[in-house]
């Protein structure tokens, strides 16, 4: 696969596993098993299951009309928001979880920013019956304040992070730090493309569900496989990867990742990384860096907390950078206009993370006879204080 | 093979020997030198200088604040580099720059290189920069500049892996006591000296140092037993921050130590 991981870890020139010796056994053991064990016909039937009956697979290819007719083109939409847990995350999860029990671990960590990866890890844990930790943000924490109370009655423990900026990158950072001091019972549970190999590769295999059904539910209703365009949010870029994988090599499909431009791309508040990022090392990988001029990484800005990340999935930089993806920018405002319209037009309250995905409809003029997939990647319940504050101050403004 | 004033340490002494680390530009921006040339005085063997980084990984919180004020402060690798410029009049001691490896890469890695020999450094620890990438890309500049590379092992570190780092450098061994990030309390287990005994009898060529949850006389004493010296870090950094002047601080540390 030309857009594929290479043995050593590489993306073209992103990816690799930059990580100090404390990590070096813990990843080196994943390297050296995940393929074997993800590939074992148990594991597979096992994981096929949880994701039917479980996570409730295959989700919809939903064809939005009232959407369609207003963008002049067929627009689906995949329904990852009706997944269990109200996301893609747990696609993820699911698969990690089963790889862990495999490798005799008894504990689990994950960070999380929006809290949607931290609850389906609580969810994953609950199910497997191990100790969960979640480390997050404290400013997180209180923007995503039902999903912490959702991962504590799952009986999670989560730990606020009170250092740097408090937010994902922060909780990353903790996470790893947790990871260093428990080498031998903890498998850590990255919900992103980001971080050392394997995990890119890890977390997009898992997530490559979503094109692998989008390709057969395209069949069933438009007699073919592949769409004109796969629009999908990207913040370190899990659910894109999987909405991306099975159409990487297919040339004729447009991919488009969206980022989150916050207050535009170049107000000082954005998370817009193929941007505004250059080549560095972050989380244990090579990739598209916001950082200053010396190296430091900088506090990126997003409405969206699943959205504002410093880096971006090596692969993902990769696809930036070769032109294979194209990458819109969307700012908060651009976010919410498009929350509102989806809900407005076909009944469906998206997650601010995913709006950014629907706003970028009005830069494809794709055409009438073209055929769009923006991947649904999580429902906006989790962003309700959110949405309502934002429109209140829009309100009060007007 | 790197030729310097570590190198020569290392053969002229062979046990107790003393390094000390401290972030550059903590507790204040100019403090950097100061430290640096009380330090040899009062008897450190070595002396190790972070370059603080907004995200270090390894680090306990103790050496994270420090990394963090150093920032605010203003310093950066080309800070660093102007107050190093000349230091080679002042001091004598073997100097290591340790940080992590996206600061260096964005200053350039050649040019940083370049400039650590030029002020007078003698050895780097990127404890994110892996092997295969040391190999292929960065030791044949490092060789250029005449700067060793020191990589850390754990408990956990495999002795193949050991026996490939071992080869790798020419200058010491950093043997992380524990698991654990940096400031924790050093472990003194069976398990523990196992690990010290094996590595010990392995017979390698680089002399040892121990560190992390080395802080006190009775916890580098003990190091000392079963490797050639040790690491202080994060004690040093809570003496820095004690209340009266700065060279006294460091120097009534290293007292209670030696």
């Amino acid at each position: 696969m030309e857009y594929g991981v290479n043995e050593r870890g590489y993306y073209g020139q992103f990816g690799g596993a930059f990580i100090p010796e404390m990590l070096y056994p813990n990843v080196e053991e994943l390297r050296e098993k995940y393929l074997t064990i993800i590939q074992e016909e148990g594991f597979q039937e096992e994981m096929q299951d949880l994701l039917r009956d479980y996570v409730g697979r295959p989700t919809p290819l939903y064809l939005a009309k009232r959407l369609s007719e207003k963008y002049n083109t067929k627009i689906y939409l995949k329904r990852e928001d009706l997944n269990h847990t109200g996301a893609h995350k747990i696609n993820n999860t699911v698969g990690q979880i089963l790889l862990a029990k495999r490798l005799g671990k008894t504990r689990i960590i994950a960070e999380t920013g929006a809290g949607q990866h931290g609850v389906a890890t609580a969810t994953v844990c609950a199910l497997a019956g191990l100790e969960c930790i979640v480390y997050m943000g404290k400013i997180d924490t209180e923007r995503q304040r039902p999903n912490v109370e959702k991962m504590r009655l799952l009986g999670a423990t989560v730990v606020p992070v009170t250092s740097g900026s408090q937010t994902l990158k922060d909780a990353t950072n903790e996470a790893i730090r947790d990871w260093i001091n428990h080498p031998e019972d903890t498998h850590y549970i990255i919900g992103s493309v980001v971080g050392p190999h394997p995990y890119p590769d890890m977390v997009a295999r898992f997530q490559s569900v979503i094109s692998e059904e989008i390709r057969k539910q395209l069949m069933e209703k438009e007699g073919r496989e592949l769409p004109d365009y796969v629009v999908a949010c990207v913040g370190g870029g899990s659910n894109a990867a999987g909405a991306f994988y099975h159409f990487l090599d297919e040339p004729s499909v447009q991919l488009v990742a969206v980022e989150a431009a916050g207050l535009g791309v170049n107000s000082g508040h954005s998370a817009a990384t193929s941007i505004l990022g250059k080549t560095g090392i972050i989380h244990g990988s090579k990739t598209l860096l916001m950082q200053t001029e010396d190296g430091q990484i900088t506090e990126p800005y997003s409405i969206s907390a699943g959205l504002d990340y410093p880096g971006v999935g090596p692969q993902h930089a990769h696809l930036a950078q070769t032109g294979r993806a194209r990458f819109i920018a969307i700012t908060d405002a651009e976010a919410m206009e498009a929350l509102k319209e989806l809900s407005r037009l076909e009944g469906i309250i998206p997650a601010i993370e995913t709006s950014h995905a629907l706003a970028a409809l009005k830069e494809l003029n794709a055409g009438p006879d073209k055929v769009v997939v923006i991947n649904l990647s999580g429902r906006g319940d989790k962003d309700l204080n959110t949405i309502l504050t934002y429109f209140e101050q829009q309100d009060g403004q007007q | 093979m790197a030729n310097n004033r570590l190198t020569r340490l290392f053969q002229e002494k062979k046990g107790n020997l003393l390094n000390v680390y401290f972030t550059a530009g903590f507790p204040k921006l100019e403090d950097t030198v100061t430290i640096l040339e009380e330090l040899e005085a009062s008897g450190a063997d070595l002396v190790e200088i972070g370059m603080p980084f907004s995200d270090p990984l390894a680090d306990g919180p103790t050496i994270q604040a420090s990394n963090q004020v150093a920032l605010e402060n203003g310093m950066s690798v080309k800070k660093l580099f102007q107050q190093l410029a000349g230091v080679r009049e002042k001091v004598t001691v073997p100097i290591i720059l340790m940080g992590y490896l996206n600061p260096v890469l964005q200053y350039g890695f050649e040019r940083f290189c370049e400039e650590a020999a030029r002020v007078g450094v003698d050895g780097l620890i990127l404890p994110d920069l892996p092997f295969a990438e040391y190999e292929e890309e960065y030791k044949p500049v490092l060789e250029k500049y005449g700067l060793s590379l020191i990589f850390l092992i754990t408990p956990q570190t495999a002795e193949n892996r050991i026996r490939q780092i071992d080869a790798l450098t020419d200058s010491f061994i950093y043997m992380v006591s524990s698991a654990s990030t940096t400031g924790g309390a050093v472990q003194t287990g069976d398990a523990q000296q196992a690990y010290f005994s094996k590595v010990r009898g392995m017979g390698l060529k680089n002399p040892l140092l121990i560190g992390f949850g080395i802080g006190d006389k009775p916890s580098f004493e003990l190091a000392c037993q079963s490797a050639n010296g040790a690491i202080i870090g994060s004690a040093f950094i809570k003496a820095l921050q004690q209340p009266g002047e700065l060279r006294e601080n460091v120097r009534g540390f290293l007292q209670s130590i030696k």
